[in-house]
């Protein structure tokens, strides 16, 4: 058990690209680091040279305190959990769970005591003398986790563990790796492109894009003030709409309604008279289903609706709109980033599935647009990024802007907010969304805020 | 159709329709499949097939071709003749020799050209060329440049080995130097074979495994005696196999080295001067049955005694 530290890491291959540029992150002792992001942004490159199977082009890489970066992969103590696994097949399972142990050394009793133990963890009791060719995916996985806890190593690496199985076995296997790590208690970087398991997983998640450290935030913060587009853009599901925002006489004119400019934003923009304006799905509401005492603090305008998709618990409405040129290029590169493809210029609305809008038809929309995020199609900052709003602990970015690569604070408060996390989450409203007055758990026609059960921010 | 009916009434009733009509595309399918091997089977049965039989045939004979006329039935008493012969066992003990080191050494010589070639980044093809170069060379004329080169007229070898051995030593004067040589030119000739499959196996070994290895604390040589050989061992037997029954018919290094002499002979050399020089038809058959026999006993030892699955080196395995 131990932190992990990592200063101004960068990885250059031989012709030249920085697949993994400037990268400091520090990751405290038992905390839970996401490291996420599209296909090709260098997660998992800086998860190699954690371990030590990449080496590292230039920076310190620091385990328990101790530079690491000339030290091979059998010197670092470290357990990894491939994407396949890469289980032994000439090994039976207990073979397998048992090797890291036998090339140590240990004797057979105490390896038997702890293969058992660790057998009994993840439910592999009745499977340890078979092959692994014989199991099922899900075997195969618990398997290859029973040999990264087996040993008492400094920090378990996982690198898109759940990839290789289906949804429903996927769900059950993130909520399994969640509790081992609480309970081992083990320094844990954890790589994945899905977002759900970053959300879920989680004590902070460090956002990459093409090699470069986006924003390192607890999951409610991503959410809630991304630092940047690209973050906003890839934390979310269904994603951010983003819509071009012209600004004119102090007012904020979207494709369907218009709002006064908020004045922090009014003092960064200069002369520029272009933004793209954010707003998560779940924001708008029907407004017939909007309380009353909640009404006033937003707009009412109305949209035609194309689409609607009923799903039982939610029901997305496809409003398309037409968008200028430069705002639409933008989109489409931030799309191509985001391993998606701009089709269409559209906005997906969240409504309560009791909601009777239907296809084709016109409907009245509501929205508080003190939730609107402003962000500088230049440079892709979030203008209206409330930095009050963020919990002190969770302030882990500095206030680099987004193609800079944001250096974070080795924030020592975040370990223990690493650690009261693992306690029972009291329903009061954390205090992040305190200063944005239509956010809470009030509302009804709000959808419940993403993650908000599990830990405080 | 008549037939067919009470057949199908013991079938289970709902599945009938159906697998039967399956079992009728199989067949036809089969039948194809026959037809598409009968030209390869049949010339197989004409030009490997005969020669074998008429020799099981020969070897029951006592029949010279220099006697034509006195050509009699003797039953098995050939086999009797060549077994009690010390000879024979002589000539065994020196193919034993041979295989068992020429294999050995090749396998661990094999085995490092093979993880070389595997790794190797730059200079990839010349390396593999050069690796490979020795293979291409028509044993004749390997055997003759080795011959040359050890020889006591032409040889430069004890002239570069004359500080260990005396400048002018024999090398095919005496029956453990001569072996040497020979032993030498085959490996030489034939490594570059066992490493091409060896890298066939180790190709098959992903190197997911060799990271999660490094990982779990595996040292290079605990990686390749835990993760890499036990992995690519249906490879390893395979090759062993290939090589062993290639080396056991070693013919042509003897007779162009030695000729056979200072004890250096090989079962087919034996088989050659009794069927060819002596022209003794019966009882070279009878040698080459033999010979034959051993082949078997050593193949039937690998296949059925190591468990070698020849699917695995085409990529078979499950």
């Amino acid at each position: 058990m131990a932190p992990i530290t990592m200063n101004h890491i960068t990885k250059v291959y031989g012709d030249g690209y920085p697949a993994v540029n400037d990268v400091s992150l520090e990751i405290a002792d038992g905390e839970f680091m996401i490291l996420v992001g599209p296909s090709g942004c260098g997660k998992s490159t800086l998860l190699r040279m954690i371990v030590g199977l990449e080496d590292i082009s230039s920076g310190d890489m620091l385990i328990g305190g101790e530079r690491v970066n000339e030290k091979a992969p059998r010197d670092r103590n470290l357990s990894m959990v491939f994407q396949n696994y890469a289980l032994y097949p000439h090994l039976t399972v207990y073979e397998n769970i048992a090797f890291p142990l036998r090339l140590k050394g240990v004797s057979d009793d105490e390896i038997k005591r702890r293969v058992e133990e660790a057998a009994t963890t993840l439910e592999l009791t009745e499977h340890l003398q078979r092959k692994p060719s014989q199991l099922s995916g899900g075997q195969r996985q618990r398997v290859a986790m029973g040999r990264a806890i087996v040993r008492q190593a400094s920090a378990f690496l996982f690198d898109e563990p759940l990839s290789n199985l289906d949804a429903k076995l996927r769900g059950q296997m993130r909520t399994e790796i969640l509790r081992l790590q609480r309970r081992l208690d083990t320094t844990t970087v954890y790589v994945t492109h899905d977002q759900t398991e970053a959300m879920t997983l989680g004590d902070r998640v460090a956002v990459m894009r093409k090699g470069v450290l986006q924003q390192v935030a607890s999951p409610r913060e991503l959410y809630e003030q991304p630092l940047n587009l690209f973050v906003a853009g890839f934390i979310g599901s269904p994603p951010m709409n983003f819509l071009p925002a012209a600004i004119e006489d102090n007012q904020v004119k979207l494709p369907f309604l218009s709002y006064p400019l908020p004045r922090e934003v009014a003092a960064q923009i200069g002369d520029s008279d272009l933004l793209i304006a954010g707003i998560r799905p779940e924001h708008f509401a029907d407004s017939s289903l909007v309380d009353e005492h909640k009404r006033d603090r937003g707009t009412t305008f109305e949209v035609k609706v194309d689409v609607t998709e009923w799903l039982g618990s939610q029901q997305y409405a496809y409003v398309p709109f037409e968008a200028p040129e430069e705002i639409n290029r933008h989109l489409a590169e931030l799309q191509q980033e985001l391993d998606g493809e701009q089709m269409r210029t559209q906005m997906i609305v969240s409504l309560d599935p009791a909601s009777r809008i239907r296809d084709g038809a016109k409907a009245e929309l509501w929205l508080d647009p003190s939730r609107v995020h402003l962000f500088d199609p230049r440079t892709g900052k979030n203008l209206t990024r409330d930095a009050k709003a963020e919990a002190p602990a969770a302030t882990a970015t500095s206030s680099a802007s987004g193609s800079a690569s944001s250096a974070p604070a080795p924030a020592p408060a975040s370990s223990s907010a690493a650690a009261s996390s693992t306690a029972p989450a009291s329903s009061a409203a954390a205090p992040a969304p305190a200063s944005a007055p239509a956010s809470g758990s009030a509302g009804s026609a709000e959808p419940p805020a993403p993650d908000g059960s599990l830990r405080p921010t | 159709m008549t037939v067919t009916a009470p057949e199908r009434e013991t079938v289970v009733a709902p599945a009938t329709a159906p697998s039967y009509g399956m079992s009728e595309r199989t067949r036809k399918e089969r039948r194809l499949g026959w037809k598409l091997t009968a030209p390869a089977v049949i010339l197989m049965l004409a030009v490997t097939g005969y020669p074998m039989v008429n020799a099981l045939y020969l070897s029951l004979f006592s029949y010279r071709l220099t006697d034509p006329s006195g050509r009699k039935f003797v039953g098995l008493a050939n086999y009797g003749v060549v077994l009690r012969d010390s000879l024979w066992w002589q000539d065994v003990v020196t193919t034993v020799i041979i295989t068992v080191v020429t294999v050995a050494i090749e396998l661990v010589i094999g085995f490092i050209f093979a993880m070389v070639m595997n790794k190797i980044i730059f200079g990839r093809r010349t390396v593999r060329t050069a690796i490979l170069l020795p293979y291409g060379i028509i044993t004749v004329v390997s055997a003759f440049a080795w011959k040359y080169a050890f020889a006591l007229d032409s040889g430069f070898v004890s002239n570069w080995l004359g500080w260990l051995v005396g400048k002018n030593y024999n090398w095919f004067g005496h029956r453990g130097s001569a072996l040497l040589v020979i032993c030498l030119e085959e490996i030489w000739k034939t490594t570059p074979f066992i490493s091409l499959l060896l890298l066939a196996g180790l190709s098959q070994v992903p190197e997911v495994l060799q990271e999660a290895a490094k990982v779990d604390g595996a040292t290079f040589m605990q990686r390749l005696w835990k993760v890499t050989i036990p992995n690519m061992k249906a490879a390893i037997m395979v090759a062993v196999l290939f090589r062993a029954l290639d080396a056991w018919r070693i013919f042509e290094s003897i007779f162009i080295m030695t000729a056979g002499a200072q004890k250096t002979e090989s079962l087919s050399f034996l088989t050659y001067r009794q069927s060819i020089t002596r022209v003794a038809l019966g009882i070279g058959s009878a040698v080459s049955v033999l010979l034959f026999v051993t082949m078997v006993i050593i193949a039937a030892i690998f296949l059925k005694g190591f468990k070698v699955d020849l699917g695995t080196v085409k990529g078979e395995r499950r």
